[in-house]
């Protein structure tokens, strides 16, 4: 029983950091109906980037996120300029061909860069645990949950009490008429995609931190995002914590009650039900019948 | 007529190609391409004629590889022509599973449903890896080899894929001018005012959905049978899906010579760029690289 205790209590930790990922995935569907595949890419070149201040100039992983995340930040908004703003017709399908493009450029240069040898971060706070009733937790989970809270509470902040928020939200309900009342759509879209992918990068830094990873892990990551988001609802940020807690709670104590081989397989069990129960998923509003 | 005997001379020319160029490289690189040109043919009969763009026919086409060699393993099938006959065998396998696939993602709209593709792709290769009793894990299956002479080796290989090209252009040419292609057509244009005027939505987009599955496990059951082996990682490769994606889009979506056109583009010079620069990570970045290009390609013509 305590094993279970303890798996849930991990796995919501988990749920977290995962929560950070996804919502930036969300958020960027839900303003500018684009999916964003390389996400999954970009978590990773986060905790690359973090692996690289640590061994090169023996910076800690959360202060090395001062500077990842601004970094990241304006790589999004690059990417945005570059690559997403130029497409005009077949946004969501291009947008996944071309997102796709950028996750395999990432992952090509990674593995040149760093090798496709797994590697783990290292800091004082992986290693040592505490003990909570008759189980331990290793400090970096706690953390990175804490990071992730700080960081959401921030985006709901952002989204909810600042005009910038409110033009985001204004874009996501309706692109055209948020133009139409002068909102500057392009700019919108532009910082959601560069703070979603600063949200990668201390999704990233956490991830690194509790999973050996190397350049390929991208397409775990990405399957697992993408299922989150679609049972969530997609574009909605709400759904994308709520489901990311659900199912990593879900696929830890199936790992340890059952196998970890099938802990994956019940995300597919689980999206299946959700789609014949809810196709629209958790929260998702029903798609617009018009397209 | 011009355009009858503009088919006439392709056809010879695809006919007469192996004995204008032997040469096993080459031989090697038309195969492919004319499995991809199959594939896209394929993806095009669900994903251009309905404008639901599936990202993940590389599950059928995984399907299609490991139903082969299962099949092939479990009744001890020597290399030859046996392997031949059960390729629509395994087809046939990869349908029976796009039912049930086909049924939950055609739940969602568009944009879901794209997601939903990917992600029961992202589902489908773990569970190659997993299920070791059936798929045999990371080790992959070896098929039998045939026993031809080294000069005609690519040959059967060779015409088999163009047969099932044909056969795949056919029933795509035969949808486009039925009744049934309208309707599909009719659901990429407007799918409420389809539903409304009477097209039976739900089974036309499942029917296509199925049809295009049936010939992608086709193509993965020759596509194994030629490498000679298979391991989860490349029966299910993720490049195939955007790669026919790619090529559906080049040619342009819902044509029908369109996606033989973006394949015969596409797939040699993804060929040329894999062996020249397959030994390091660089592929990785030209492959990326080509495809951004590619795109900006489109969004301008």
């Amino acid at each position: 029983m305590t094993l279970i205790v303890d798996t849930v209590i991990t796995g919501i930790l988990t749920g977290g950091i995962y929560a950070l990922m996804a919502s930036g995935l969300t958020l960027i569907f839900g303003v500018m109906d684009i999916i964003n595949v390389g996400q999954g890419a970009l978590v990773i070149l986060g905790a690359y980037l973090s692996y690289f201040l640590q061994q090169k100039f023996h910076i800690d992983l959360f202060a090395g996120l001062l500077i990842t995340m601004p970094v990241m930040f304006l790589l999004g908004l690059l990417l945005e300029w570059a690559f997403i703003r130029p497409i005009k017709r077949d946004r969501p399908t291009l947008s996944i061909l071309v997102t796709f493009a950028i996750a395999l450029i990432i992952e090509g240069i990674l593995g040149i860069a760093f090798t496709n040898n797994v590697v783990q971060l290292q800091a004082w706070y992986v290693t040592a645990s505490f003990q909570v009733g008759e189980f331990y937790i290793a400090y970096i989970y706690v953390f990175g949950f804490g990071l992730s809270v700080i960081l959401l509470a921030g985006l709901y902040w952002l989204l909810y009490r600042t005009k910038f928020g409110y033009s985001l939200q204004a874009t996501m309900q309706d692109r055209t008429a948020a133009q139409l009342i002068g909102i500057d759509v392009e700019r919108v879209s532009m910082i959601t995609f560069g703070i979603g992918v600063a949200l990668a990068a201390a999704g990233g830094m956490v991830y690194g931190a509790t999973y050996a990873f190397n350049p390929g892990s991208l397409y775990d990551l990405i399957s697992r995002l993408l299922v989150i988001i679609i049972l969530g609802g997609m574009g909605s940020l709400r759904g994308a914590l709520i489901a990311s807690l659900g199912m990593l709670v879900i696929e830890d104590v199936t790992s340890v009650i059952w196998s970890p081989i099938w802990a994956t397989t019940v995300f597919f069990i689980l999206l299946i039900i959700v789609m014949i129960v809810r196709p629209q998923g958790l929260f998702g509003r029903l798609e617009g019948r018009k397209q | 007529m011009t355009k009858r005997i503009g088919l006439a001379v392709v056809l010879l020319a695809s006919i007469i190609f192996p004995r204008v160029f032997p040469n096993p490289a080459v031989m090697t690189i038309a195969i492919f391409t004319l499995l991809y040109a199959t594939a896209t043919v394929a993806w095009n009969i669900f994903s251009g004629y309905t404008g639901y763009i599936a990202l993940g026919h590389a599950a059928f086409f995984g399907i299609g590889s490991y139903a082969l060699a299962i099949m092939c393993v479990n009744w001890r099938i020597p290399g030859g022509n046996i392997p031949f006959v059960l390729v629509p065998v395994a087809g046939l396998i990869a349908a029976i599973f796009s039912i049930p696939i086909g049924w939950i993602s055609l739940r969602v709209r568009k944009h879901t449903f794209v997601v939903i593709t990917i992600a029961i792709f992202f589902i489908m290769q773990p569970m190659a890896f997993n299920l070791r009793s059936i798929t045999q894990g990371s080790i992959g299956i070896s098929l039998p080899i045939p026993h031809w002479s080294n000069v005609s080796f690519h040959l059967p290989f060779y015409y088999y894929a163009l047969a099932m090209l044909i056969l795949a252009q056919i029933v795509s040419w035969w949808i486009r001018n039925s009744k049934y292609g309208l309707g599909l057509l009719a659901i990429r244009d407007d799918e409420d005012r389809a539903l409304g005027l009477g097209v039976n939505t739900g089974p036309t987009k499942l029917i296509a959905f199925v049809i295009s599955a049936f010939f992608v496990g086709m193509v993965g059951a020759l596509h194994a049978y030629f490498q000679g082996s298979i391991y989860p990682a490349f029966a299910f490769d993720p490049l195939f899906d955007i790669a026919i994606a790619l090529m559906g889009f080049l040619g342009g979506l819902g044509t029908l010579s369109g996606p033989i056109l973006g394949a015969l583009i596409l797939e040699p010079t993804q060929r040329y760029f894999t062996i020249q620069f397959s030994a390091n990570g660089y592929y990785l970045i030209i492959y990326g690289a080509q495809k951004v290009l590619f795109r900006l390609w489109i969004s301008i013509g």
